[in-house]
């Protein structure tokens, strides 16, 4: 297996919007190496949102080649790529997106119910929230947690089927400087400790600044890369 | 996701929402309650009508003259000589009794009470042929069909109409239009059937109605033929004599019988098909009902499929599959018209139930029937509701793109 855990080769994505033809990627090319950290930045209409749909999988390029984790993504249908993101992509929003009326521990549940292995499910769903440092919240509903509670128990949920990227979408946009700190580092340290490539898309320059490596977007095309 | 989690977490969403899951659930109760009162009434209507059928008499065939399904040039009547020939023992084996039967309209009095009713001159044999029970005095006997008596037996409907009462009426004297008739007996009461009032009716001697009552040109004339056979394998046998007697007898052209012959089994099957159409009328209407339920789940399943689309759209980001997230709707939908189905059952059962004492407070002998096919057909009718409206939502949930449902406000 190659060390490039993601090989993104002219990625190009075109909306058209009746008869408007929206360029979002024109041509980006990104190596990511496995166990990274790193901080996708760009103003708004950069392509940085379409960019991290397509490497998180959630989307398709409209040309141009993708592989993650060693398997060529960019042609597989719907069913395939879920799988894909099941396997080997994990998400955090900036609005959490948990599910309001379940536990805990039934939150991080959810991806390997997906998964089709359910056997060790709670066991595995304890530790991950063990690994974000929140054992004792186990049976507790999302509206009683506090936002920086909530955020890790959805980090947690990215981590429980051990995946080979956690893509954060804006992961302290919802919270105060203090429970973002602990977000990031809580990032950064399960980046250290699980080497899990972690790429967070973000446009605040002191987020970026925790990370090794900074990929700044501008009109669909890297402008920075370093 | 396998099943058993689909259906833990329908059952937690549709119990977070409880006001809603229970109105739309009542949709189905109403839909599937009202067919299953339905096709019991019908049933009920059905098992009715046959057992007053059958209780005309045993093994009984009907003869009418006349071709009841074509047009016949010059039929001839039926005529006490048919009814001599089709009792010979040895041309028509299968025959036991046969009872002519001449049959019309008369206004009958007492006192100053009038009313109209049915009178039928009848032969001793009736009795048997027709299995009547006489509560008080006796039956039309062989000496008052010789004599031309004028005796006359009283049905209860008449005998509640001219003197308010049922017993203690042998002896007295009734007018049948204008005739004075002495009262013989008394007929125990039969009950309403399927051809009104069995009770409604008065019995004179054949020869009586014949001279002084019922005037024909045709004297011979008789209104219809009772054959009782002698046992009930042998129906079938005994129609095929009876035909051939009466064909030769009247000389009928091939195919072209002027007369028509009934079993209890034809008027059973007969009634049969008209309350089975009654029962699938009624049930259609019903089905409408449940039809309206229907659509309320697949309305209700549209909005929270709306409302849920970020939900949506999150567990495609975990890694739902296409058809994990139609199987989660449609375990929803399936299992609102589950519930609504099993409850539904419960009321249906219960107004069937309740349409019963109604009827049995009433003196009808009236019992609706709840069957293990109408519940199994509620059951899977309902779910098959709830699967096919719920498809739609189900579909369009699972249709949905990730990063537009995650996007979704």
């Amino acid at each position: 297996m190659s060390d490039w855990v993601i090989e993104a080769h002219d990625l190009t994505k075109v909306y058209k919007m009746g008869d408007v033809q929206v360029n979002a990627l024109c041509g980006v090319n990104i190596l990511i190496r496995r166990g990274e950290m790193l901080s996708i930045m760009g103003p708004s209409g950069s392509g940085k949102s379409t960019l991290m749909n397509i490497l998180g999988c959630l989307d398709r390029p409209s040309s141009g080649e993708y592989i993650l984790d060693g398997e060529r993504v960019s042609k597989l249908n719907d069913d395939q790529l879920a799988s894909i993101r099941n396997r080997k992509v994990g998400f955090i929003f900036q609005s959490f997106n948990l599910l309001p009326r379940q536990t805990a521990l039934s939150n991080v549940e959810l991806p390997m119910r997906y998964a089709g292995q359910a056997r060790d499910g709670k066991k595995r769903a304890r530790q991950a929230l063990e690994a974000v440092g929140l054992s004792d919240r186990v049976t507790h509903r999302p509206m009683e947690l506090s936002g920086g509670q909530q955020q890790r128990v959805a980090i947690a949920r990215a981590l429980v089927n051990d995946p080979a990227i956690i893509m954060a979408d804006e992961p302290t946009g919802n919270l105060d400087s203090k429970s973002g700190k602990e977000i990031i580092d809580l990032l950064t340290r399960l980046n250290r400790e699980r080497q899990t490539t972690v790429i967070i898309v973000t446009h605040d320059p002191n987020i970026a600044a925790h990370t090794q490596r900074v990929i700044r977007l501008f009109d669909g095309l890297v402008e920075v890369d370093g | 996701m396998n099943l058993w989690q689909a259906f833990i977490e329908a059952l937690e969403s549709l119990s977070s929402n409880k006001l809603r899951s229970g109105l739309t659930i009542l949709g189905i109760v109403i839909g599937v309650g009202a067919v299953i009162a339905m096709l019991a009434v019908g049933q009920g209507a059905q098992n009715t009508i046959t057992g007053s059928i059958s209780g005309i008499g045993t093994n009984l065939l009907f003869v009418f003259p006349g071709n009841f399904n074509e047009e016949i040039r010059n039929p001839k009547p039926l005529t006490l000589r048919d009814a001599e020939a089709v009792n010979d023992p040895f041309v028509a084996p299968s025959v036991a009794a046969v009872a002519p039967v001449i049959q019309g309209n008369v206004m009958v009095s007492y006192g100053g009470d009038q009313t109209n009713t049915q009178v039928a001159g009848v032969t001793p044999i009736y009795q048997q042929v027709r299995n009547y029970d006489v509560t008080e005095g006796t039956f039309i006997e062989e000496q008052h069909s010789l004599g031309r008596a004028s005796v006359v037996m009283l049905g209860v409907d008449v005998a509640d109409r001219l003197f308010g009462r049922r017993e203690g009426l042998v002896g007295e004297t009734i007018r049948i239009e204008g005739q004075p008739f002495r009262v013989l007996g008394i007929l125990a009461p039969k009950g309403g059937g399927s051809f009104g009032s069995e009770d409604d009716i008065i019995l004179v001697p054949f020869s009586t109605a014949q001279a002084r009552l019922i005037r024909r040109s045709n004297r011979e004339r008789i209104d219809l033929l009772l054959v009782q056979v002698i046992d009930a394998e042998s129906v079938k046998q005994a129609s095929e004599e009876v035909s051939d007697i009466l064909r030769s007898r009247h000389r009928t052209a091939l195919g072209a019988d002027d007369f028509t012959v009934f079993s209890q089994e034809d008027f059973v099957n007969t009634a049969r098909t008209i309350t089975g159409v009654l029962t699938i009328f009624l049930g259609g209407i019903a089905a409408i009902s449940l039809l309206v339920g229907g659509i309320g789940i697949m309305n209700i399943m549209l909005v929270s499929v709306t409302e849920r689309t970020r939900e949506i759209g999150l567990r495609k980001a975990l890694g739902a599959r296409k058809r994990d997230i139609l199987i989660q709707f449609l375990t929803e939908s399936s299992m609102l018209s589950l519930l609504g189905g099993l409850v539904g059952i419960l009321l249906g059962w219960l107004i069937a139930l309740i349409v019963g004492q109604i009827a049995a407070a009433n003196d009808t002998p009236f019992y609706p029937v709840v069957g293990l096919d109408a519940i199994l057909l509620a059951t899977l009718f309902s779910t098959a509701v709830g699967l096919f409206f719920g498809l739609y939502p189900a579909n369009r949930a699972a249709n949905l793109e990730p990063v537009e449902a995650l996007r979704y406000e």
